[in-house]
Formats: structure tokens, C-alpha cells, sequence
């Protein structure tokens, strides 16, 4: 956190000051993107006060299922992570790279940049701004970088939301992701539960967090009201049950070919929904789509999934023709992999790959159960 | 951190190059070997072991390892037909433009093998990748010790590059050659590639080049090993399947490494304990 050089850096405010939060997001021109209920779930859309958040909703999530439950209060932030990430704003499952159209014998390429988009990401989960600075660091790789990716990054004024109710598949606290943010936002909200009446402690994490925080209606943030926030995000750890220790990832990956693999493999679906929901999985595929004429050729990147057969066809056939190899290759990436290739863990420990996995399967489960056979057969 | 401010002003890594091919060379039924010249600006040089993505204009890309550099810094590259974007490829006329964009990947340590003896070991399309080895030590010989290439092919006819082993000899490389079936025109040695490499002199002074279909290379590498060749000095060329060729799409990662940045030339130390495991 910024901390003391910021004026104001924390603020109490009640529901009409979230409110204005809003407004006055939006009175400088941006889309306000925050949680919502739709279609049975919480997830992300366009907010334009505070009316359109889950106000009294939290829900109930578990390996496979999904149940939105009314809280009988006026909470905003009772329910954990939404079922959809913030991915899709910053990396969409489809997008343009690439339009040449052919005339004669002349071929002319344009490699289309979108518009820059001033949005605000209003109440982002602690695990959800690890994801983002986690994809930052793949898609925005000096060796290698995305320039559409950074475009729409590139003007984000982000309100982070701590979690004081946790679900049962959420596991942030084990990866050090949450459950409050600590860095990575302009402004930072902690919902005082059971507060009368109910109040939230906002802290600015940028310069521009502490201007709009000058603007909102509120007092200053007391003693006591520092007390009640870190208690609230006490029992919120205290309320996850779900671990995942650093020390069996590294013990699963030295048995890749432990018959375990396949007792996972004998559920999973190879449905790819766990790459999907994943607010870290960045894989893609590159396609070329002509016109009938043959003049006009689109180049889109498209969402794709470790999961597909086709994902590493070669001539002479797929490299991972198993589940097993597939699911393998899917977790041991999140997990061990990537500390190599970026520096960190590809998991945040939001579980949303648990609830939308159709036969549940729980990596902080598959995990101990595959560090301790490894072990077992070891020498 | 990341500077996110230059990032939005970075070129697109996906703008290719436009290039027309200048030559077309047929090596067999199925295969050619195509010389590139840029049309505007040349993109930067590569070095021997990279590849470029190419572009079949309303097909699609397919990565290409560099088998040449000309003179006038052209590019050349050998193309089997196996699908759509390679059967355009390999349909290309002089004349015909052609997308690139690269240079990508690693490269084969030409250098590190300088004072000691080089061993190339191909099989298949795989000499058009290590063909640039065989031209740089060729090219000055007296760097190495000795100079040694063995080359394995289905059939005679499969043999890439026939004048070129002759000129490679007289530059004072020793070729040797083993095809798996002979034809009836064939006087030279049948069977696999490893029979060559158990015929060879090795040491731990060995620096092998090896590309080839990866069972192959894992055998070669196997038997390189117990002549004594430290798994440090065997280099491979891994092919996985490829999207992006810059590290964003996924496709050609390999336990840790995305083969299209980390390789695709790997040293065996590297790649074994993967390569070795079935379906990584
Ligand atoms: C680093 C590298 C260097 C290569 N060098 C050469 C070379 O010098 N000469 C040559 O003829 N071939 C080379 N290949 C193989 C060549 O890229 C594939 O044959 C080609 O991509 C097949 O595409 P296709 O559309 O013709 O075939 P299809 O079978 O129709 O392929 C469909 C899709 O699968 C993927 N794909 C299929 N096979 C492969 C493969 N082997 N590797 C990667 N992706 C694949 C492609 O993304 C393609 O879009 C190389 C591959 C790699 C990874
Ligand atoms: S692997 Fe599962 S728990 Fe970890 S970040 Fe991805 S979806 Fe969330
Ligand atoms: S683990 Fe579950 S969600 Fe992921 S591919 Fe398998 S069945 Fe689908
Ligand atoms: S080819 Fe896309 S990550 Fe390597």
C-alpha cells in the first residue's frame, strides 16, 4: 500500500459513499465493471450505482456446484469470487490480431491495436488482483509483449474488495493471495461487517485512488474501525478450510508417471471448463478465416485449452493423447511450471476451478493424494 | 514492473514481413526447398538452429527452421507437404510472396564446439535445420578438429541435398550416409543411424548436433552418451506445435520450456529428463 504520503489514505463511508464512488468513476468517463447477479450467479458486468450490486447474495460454492443464497442482511460483499474472472476484459476470448486482404499481387497486412477504454474494475477480489499481476507478467514479457493486452490494461482504475466470506472452495490464504488485497489498486474496500451502521473502510493505494477518495462523503478512519477490519479479515481466514501445501507440488511433479494421474483421469471429462474460469489461463490458438473470394483474410486469437486433443497436434498425430497426460500437464503447469517459467505460481487459490469442474474435482485434494503415492513409491 | 506505457506503443508481434520467393528447388515427391528475398525491409539475420513463422496468405502460418543464408542474405527453407499451410508452402512459385516473421528461438552453439570434435547426427527433413551447422564448419574447417556428419533417410530418395554432401567432403567434412530400405542404385550402409554413431570415434571432447524425429534423437543421444559424449555437449531441435512462436499461446510447452522460445535448440542435460517421459 501507498500508505502515509497519500491524503487522504483511508476514509469510512456508508452505502451512499460507495455509491458516489460510482459516480464519480463514471463522471470521468469510465465503464464501471463490478459484481452482479445474472443468470443464476454472481459475476461481472456494468454497474451504475450500488444498486446493481448482489446486495444481501452470497453463495454457496463446492466441488461441481454453484448456489446463490440471500443473506437476510444488507451486505455487499458477503459472496467470495464471481463465477467468471476478469480475464475476459483484459485478454478476450476473441480478438483481432491481423486483417490483409489481396489485390493482384500486392498484399497489405494491418495489425489492428483496440481503442484504449478508461474502465474501472470495481470490487476485485485479493485472489483476482494476484491473477491479473500474474498475466501481466506473461503478456506484457519485455521479450514479449502483447501491445493489445496493454491496451487494455493500460487504463484500469481498480477497486479492490477484501473477502469476508470466503467460500468453502476458496484456498487464497494458503498461496498468499488474500483474502485482503495488499497491493495492485487505487482504492481498496473492507466491508465492516455486522458495523451499525454498515460502514466501509476505504484505502488508497495510488495518488489518483487518494483524489477520489477526497471527493466521497465520510469521516476519517478511527482506531477502532482499523480493529474492525482486521478482524473481519481474521475470521475470514479462519472460515477457509481448503490448503494447499507448497511442499506437494513439487513432490507430485517428481512422479509423473504414478498411476495416480490416471485415478483423475478416470473422472475427468477433458471439458477444459477449469482453464476456462481460471483467471490465469492464457493459453490460445491463432486462426486465419478468408473471405470465399480468397482476397480477405482475419487472423484471430482464441481462447483454447491444454485440455483439447488438437492442442498439440503435430503431423503424426497429438504429443498428449491421454487424460491423464493432458490433467498432468494442466496442473503440474499451474503449479510447478510456471514458477519456472514466470516466477510464481499460475494458481491464486480463487477454487473456481473446483466449483466449475462438472465431477468436482478438487486439485487440493488431488495434490496430497499424488505427493504422498510419490513419496510412497520412492526409494 | 512492467512499463505498461511502452507496451501499448510496441510493434504487434504478429506483423509479418513480406517476402517473395526468388528460387524453388524440388527435392522429392513431397518435399522443396525454397530461397526468400525480402520484398522492403529484410528482417534481422538468423542464426543457424532458428525459424521463422511463414505464412501461406489466406491459409495459415506453420514454423520453418532456417536451412540457409544466402550470399545476398536470402533465406532458405526446406518444406514437406504434410497439410494445408505446408501444401501451400511447398506450392509456391518464383515469384509468389510469402509472409515471415522471426527470427525465433534458440541456437545450435556453434562456437562453444570450436578446438573440439563435431558431430552432426540427421535424420529425415531433419538435416535442412542442422544444415547451416554443416555450412559453418565447412565454411572454415580448421576451427575444429574433426569434422563428422551422418545422415539416415527412409530411402535413397529421400536424401536431402544429394550435390551437397560431395562439397561438404571436399571442404574436409566426412559424410557418412545410412538409408533403412536401399534401393537398387543404393552401395551404402542399411539400417539405422545409431549403427553409424557406434561406428564413430567419440569423446568426451564430442560436440553433437542432433535433429530428427525424437525417437531418433533420444536413441542417438543414448548411444552418444555411452561413448562418453557429456549430455551437455549433445544439442537437439524439439518440434512441438506452435501458435504464436513468441511464448503467449501455450501450444509448444514442454514441461518447463515453451519450445519456441527456450528451444528449439535444447541440450539433451535439458531436455532428457522430458523428453524421456512419455506424452509430457
Ligand atoms: C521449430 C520447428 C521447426 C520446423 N521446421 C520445419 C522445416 O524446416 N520444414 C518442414 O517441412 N517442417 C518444419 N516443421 C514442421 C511444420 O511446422 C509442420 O509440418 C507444419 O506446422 C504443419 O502445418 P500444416 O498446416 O501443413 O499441417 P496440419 O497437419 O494441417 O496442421 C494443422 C495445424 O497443426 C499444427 N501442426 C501440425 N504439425 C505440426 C508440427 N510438426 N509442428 C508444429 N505444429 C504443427 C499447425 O499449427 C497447423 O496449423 C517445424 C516445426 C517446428 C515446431
Ligand atoms: S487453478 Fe483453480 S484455484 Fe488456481 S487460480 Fe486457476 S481456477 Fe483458481
Ligand atoms: S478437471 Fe474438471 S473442469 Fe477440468 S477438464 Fe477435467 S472435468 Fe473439465
Ligand atoms: S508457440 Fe506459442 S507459446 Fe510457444
Amino acid at each position: 500500500m501507498g500508505g502515509s504520503t497519500l491524503t487522504p489514505a483511508t476514509l469510512i463511508v456508508e452505502r451512499d459513499g460507495l455509491d458516489a464512488l460510482i459516480g464519480e468513476l463514471r463522471a470521468q468517463h469510465r465503464t464501471v465493471l463490478g459484481p452482479l447477479v445474472r443468470d443464476g450467479v454472481i459475476t461481472h458486468g456494468e454497474v451504475t450505482g450500488i444498486d446493481d450490486l448482489p446486495i444481501g447474495w452470497t453463495e454457496q460454492q463446492s466441488g461441481g456446484t454453484y448456489r446463490l443464497q440471500p443473506t437476510g442482511t444488507d451486505e455487499i460483499f458477503a459472496f467470495s469470487t464471481p463465477s467468471e474472472s476478469w480475464k475476459r476484459y483484459v485478454h478476450p476470448p476473441r480478438a483481432l490480431m491481423l486483417r490483409a486482404r489481396r489485390e493482384g499481387p500486392a498484399i497489405t497486412v494491418e495489425t489492428p491495436r483496440p481503442e484504449p477504454e478508461p474502465v474501472a474494475f470495481f470490487g476485485v477480489r485479493s485472489c483476482d488482483l494476484a491473477a491479473l499481476g500474474i498475466l501481466d507478467r506473461v503478456l506484457l514479457d519485455p521479450e514479449a509483449t502483447d501491445p493489445n493486452y496493454a491496451v487494455r490494461r493500460s487504463d484500469i482504475f481498480i477497486v479492490a474488495a477484501g473477502c469476508s466470506t470466503p467460500a468453502a472452495t476458496c484456498f487464497c490464504a494458503s498461496m498468499q493471495t488474500g483474502p485482503s488485497p495488499t497491493s495492485g489498486f487505487d482504492l481498496s474496500i473492507a466491508e465492516l461487517k455486522g458495523s451499525e451502521p454498515l460502514s466501509y473502510l476505504i484505502a488508497a493505494g495510488t495518488e489518483r485512488g487518494a483524489e477520489v477518495l477526497g471527493l466521497l462523503p465520510g469521516r476519517s478512519a478511527t482506531a477502532a474501525d482499523h480493529e474492525h477490519a482486521t478482524a473481519v479479515h481474521d475470521q475470514a481466514v479462519a472460515a477457509m478450510h481448503r490448503t494447499l501445501d507448497a511442499a506437494d507440488p513439487p513432490r507430485a511433479a517428481a512422479a509423473p508417471e504414478h498411476p495416480q494421474w490416471n485415478d483423475i483421469a478416470e473422472r475427468c471429462l477433458a471439458c477444459g471448463n477449469c482453464t476456462m474460469v481460471c483467471p490465469t489461463c492464457f493459453c490460445s490458438s491463432v486462426e486465419d478465416t478468408t473471405s470465399l473470394d480468397g482476397n480477405h483474410t482475419d487472423r484471430t486469437r482464441v481462447w483454447d485449452s491444454c485440455f483439447g486433443l488438437d492442442f498439440t497436434h503435430m503431423h503424426g498425430g497429438p504429443t498428449r493423447t491421454s487424460i491423464a497426460s493432458r490433467y498432468r500437464h494442466w496442473l503440474l503447469h499451474k503449479l510447478v511450471t510456471w514458477q519456472d517459467q514466470f516466477d510464481s505460481s499460475g494458481c491464486v487459490g480463487c477454487g473456481r476451478c473446483i466449483t466449475w469442474c462438472p465431477v468436482g474435482i478438487d486439485l487440493t485434494a488431488e495434490i496430497p493424494k499424488l505427493a504422498r503415492a510419490a513419496t510412497e513409491v520412492a526409494p | 514492473m512492467t512499463d505498461t506505457a511502452a507496451a501499448v506503443n510496441a510493434p504487434s508481434p504478429m506483423e509479418p514481413s513480406m517476402y517473395r520467393v526468388t528460387a524453388r528447388d524440388v527435392e522429392s515427391h513431397d518435399t522443396v526447398t525454397l530461397t526468400l528475398a525480402p520484398m522492403a525491409d529484410a528482417l534481422p539475420a538468423p542464426n543457424p538452429g532458428q525459424f521463422f513463422m511463414l505464412w501461406a496468405f489466406g491459409i495459415g502460418e506453420a514454423p520453418i527452421s532456417v536451412a540457409g543464408v544466402t550470399a545476398d542474405g536470402s533465406i532458405v527453407h526446406t518444406i514437406r507437404a504434410v497439410g494445408a499451410v505446408t501444401d501451400a508452402l511447398v506450392a509456391l512459385r518464383p515469384g509468389d510472396p510469402v509472409g515471415m516473421r522471426g527470427p525465433y528461438g534458440t541456437s545450435w552453439p556453434v562456437d562453444a564446439a570450436a578446438g573440439a570434435d563435431v558431430l552432426v547426427v540427421a535424420g529425415g527433413l531433419g538435416l535442412a535445420p542442422v544444415r547451416p551447422v554443416i555450412d559453418a564448419i565447412a565454411a572454415d574447417p580448421s576451427r575444429f578438429r574433426s569434422r563428422r556428419v551422418l545422415i539416415g533417410a527412409r530411402t535413397p530418395g529421400a536424401l536431402l541435398y544429394p550435390g551437397a554432401s560431395a562439397r561438404w567432403e571436399s571442404q574436409g567434412v566426412a559424410v557418412q550416409r545410412i538409408v533403412d530400405r536401399a534401393g537398387p542404385d543404393w552401395t551404402g550402409p542399411v539400417g539405422l543411424i545409431t549403427k553409424l554413431i557406434e561406428q564413430s570415434t567419440l569423446s568426451e571432447h564430442t560436440h553433437a548436433f542432433l535433429c530428427g524425429p525424437e525417437p531418433m534423437m533420444r536413441f542417438s543421444a543414448m548411444a552418444l552418451i555411452d561413448q562418453g559424449v557429456p549430455p551437455e555437449q549433445i544439442w537437439v531441435s524439439l518440434e512441438r506445435n506452435m501458435h504464436c512462436a513468441y511464448g503467449h499461446c501455450g501450444h509448444c510447452q514442454l514441461g518447463s520450456l515453451f519450445v519456441c522460445r527456450d528451444g528449439p535448440i535444447v541440450s539433451w542435460a535439458a531436455a532428457q529428463a522430458v523428453v524421456r517421459i512419455p506424452q509430457r
